[in-house]
């Protein structure tokens, strides 16, 4: 590992000034470090500057606003998310999403920030291989090993988003609270993790001098109910091969008011699933319909040569995400 | 540049000199001598480095020893305490929960804020909290049973408590203890 400056700063604010300030973009922010220091000891980075987040302590921690929606401070660890009376209560898929991701010890560090900063798991990219998302101009994975790989093509890399918490909060609608040069903005998950392009070979459209300071997920409707689903090749602590998060509001237990669900594992960014809400809401909801529905969860997928086993998890995955969600059985 | 910290490690404080770059584990395993702490996989998969920081086990090969400045850190060394083992190691002594030794510091620190949430855990429990600690010997049969023994030891109150709220270091246990119990975080 190269060795580097390190300077623990006290705010967001201080954090975005350092990043600013170092033209040749050699520094880098650190949290938990569960994955910076994963991509440094692979030197698929090599800051210069390491910018230490953790004492500033105000990112850390759940809060209700008046308005009923909750933000959970970008330095709130998963341990944290897991054990938290008010989410508990309010947003159980968020609990429900982190008890199964990585382990008790890294989610006693890892936090919100860095999770949804993570980059992908592609074992070319964490290899020493030259793929298109590193600057080449080939992706290995696509013709290659491509198991884990995203079955939905919307970008020259077919890596998936490797977090957990990520696809709960888009279910949620949840917003990112960033602070940059030109101040604080707020960008919905969905725009800010993103498909990689030729101009941004990068998972996020965060900007190289913005830091997160909190996710924002609006009031859910009174009866919303939310679970999330993670399927894995064992049991235990492993990356998501698929995973279904789902927010259901239901009236008089059958009819469904409002649904929200999203798809971790199957492209590169979570995957909302508009069609298959637009299927369920309105409806009254039996198993049949929710198989129907889930149809509509891999429609245009166009799986590799060694992950079609993804198509049939995702439906499967999101049929009972919306029956569990509805307290049904499945 | 090297830079300075403070960290009480099994009650007793330690100022340093250290370069940034340096990870917690090789901080106490070079600098501090504390070798009980082993590195196994040095990418946060194996659990084999786990150590107590602030109360809660983590794994030092994915710390920054500068991270852990001002904090309290437990490791293997800080178990025992007046001459006698702590109650974990005892378990896992008479129950055979270890054949070659490798995972055994880090799979009992993990034991230890296990059931320092929950003094009574069931085996699917105990499953799933060392999940994060890898043994390639044992087949895990022997450490689950030597969790749940130490449990029941120190429910029925054998040894001193290890739960002890650490933030000032002197709890009733002792610095020992009040060091892997760490300065928990509410
Ligand atoms: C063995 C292993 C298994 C894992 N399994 C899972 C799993 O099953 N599910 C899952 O979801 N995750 C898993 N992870 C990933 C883990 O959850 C992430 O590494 C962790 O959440 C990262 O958080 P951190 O605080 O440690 O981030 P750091 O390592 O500190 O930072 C990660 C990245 O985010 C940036 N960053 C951090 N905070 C901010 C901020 N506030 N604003 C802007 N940028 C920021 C950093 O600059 C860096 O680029 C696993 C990791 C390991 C090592
Ligand atoms: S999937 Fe992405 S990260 Fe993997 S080889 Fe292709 S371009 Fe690289
Ligand atoms: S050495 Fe740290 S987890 Fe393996
Ligand atoms: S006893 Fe040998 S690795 Fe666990």
């Amino acid at each position: 590992m190269r060795a580097f400056e390190h300077r623990a700063v006290r705010s967001a604010e201080e954090a975005v000034a350092a990043l600013q300030a170092d033209t040749a973009g050699e520094t880098s922010v650190i949290a938990g470090g569960a994955e910076l220091l994963s991509l440094m000891k692979a030197n698929l980075i090599a800051p210069a500057h390491i910018i230490d987040l953790k004492p500033a302590r105000e990112l850390r921690g759940v809060s209700v606003a008046p308005d009923g929606s909750v933000r959970i401070g970008a330095l709130t660890t998963l341990a944290d998310i897991e054990r938290d009376a008010t989410l508990a209560a309010r947003l159980p898929i968020l609990p429900a999403a982190v008890r199964d991701a990585a382990t008790p010890q890294l989610r006693n560090m890892a936090t919100v920030g860095g999770n949804l900063m993570q980059r992908n798991r592609c074992w070319y990219f964490r290899g020493p291989y030259d793929c298109w998302l590193k600057g080449g101009d080939q992706c290995f994975a696509r013709d290659g090993e491509n198991k884990y790989s995203a079955i939905f093509d919307e970008s020259p890399c077919v890596a998936v988003h490797p977090s957990d918490l990520a696809p709960a909060l888009l279910a949620l609608e949840a917003s990112v609270l960033v602070v940059g040069p030109q101040g604080e903005r707020a960008v919905a998950l969905g725009d800010l993790l993103r498909p990689p392009t030729a101009e941004r070979r990068r998972e996020t459209t965060l900007g190289g001098a913005e830091v997160i300071v909190a996710v924002s997920i609006p009031a859910q409707p009174a009866g919303a109910h939310g679970v999330y689903l993670k399927l894995m090749d064992r049991q235990a602590w492993a990356y998501a091969l698929v995973s279904a998060a789902a927010q259901m509001t239901l009236r008089d237990g059958q009819l469904v008011e409002r649904a929200r669900l999203a798809l971790g594992g199957v492209a590169n960014a979570p995957r909302r699933l508009p069609a298959v809400e637009a299927a369920l809401e309105g409806q009254t909801l039996t198993p049949a319909l929710a198989a129907q529905a889930a149809e509509q969860a891999v429609a245009g997928a166009t799986p590799l040569a060694h992950n079609g086993y993804k198509v049939q998890l995702a439906r499967e995955l999101t049929r009972r995400a919306i029956l569990q969600a509805a307290g049904m059985e499945w | 540049m090297k830079q300075s910290i403070r960290v009480t490690v099994n009650g007793e404080e330690h100022t340093s000199e250290v370069e940034p770059r340096t990870l917690l584990v090789t901080y106490l395993r070079e600098q501090l001598d504390l070798t009980g702490t082993h590195i196994g996989c040095d990418t946060g998969q194996c659990g084999a480095c786990t150590v107590m920081l602030d109360g809660q086990p983590v794994k030092s090969c994915m710390v920054l020893a500068v991270q852990a400045d001002g904090a309290q850190v437990g490791t293997v060394e800080g178990l025992a305490a007046n001459g006698k083992y702590h109650p974990i190691q005892d378990a896992f002594w008479e129950k055979h929960g270890l054949q070659c030794g490798f995972c055994t510091p880090g799979m009992m620190i993990a034991a230890v804020g296990l059931l320092e949430r929950n003094p009574d855990p069931s085996d699917a429990e105990i499953r799933e909290q060392l999940e994060g600690n890898l043994c390639r010997c044992t087949g895990y049969q022997n450490i689950v049973a030597a969790v749940r023994s130490a449990a029941e030891a120190m429910r029925a109150g054998n040894a001193q408590p290890v739960a002890t709220s650490g933030a000032s270091g002197a709890g009733a246990a002792g610095g020992v203890a009040g060091g892997v119990a760490g300065g928990e975080e509410a």
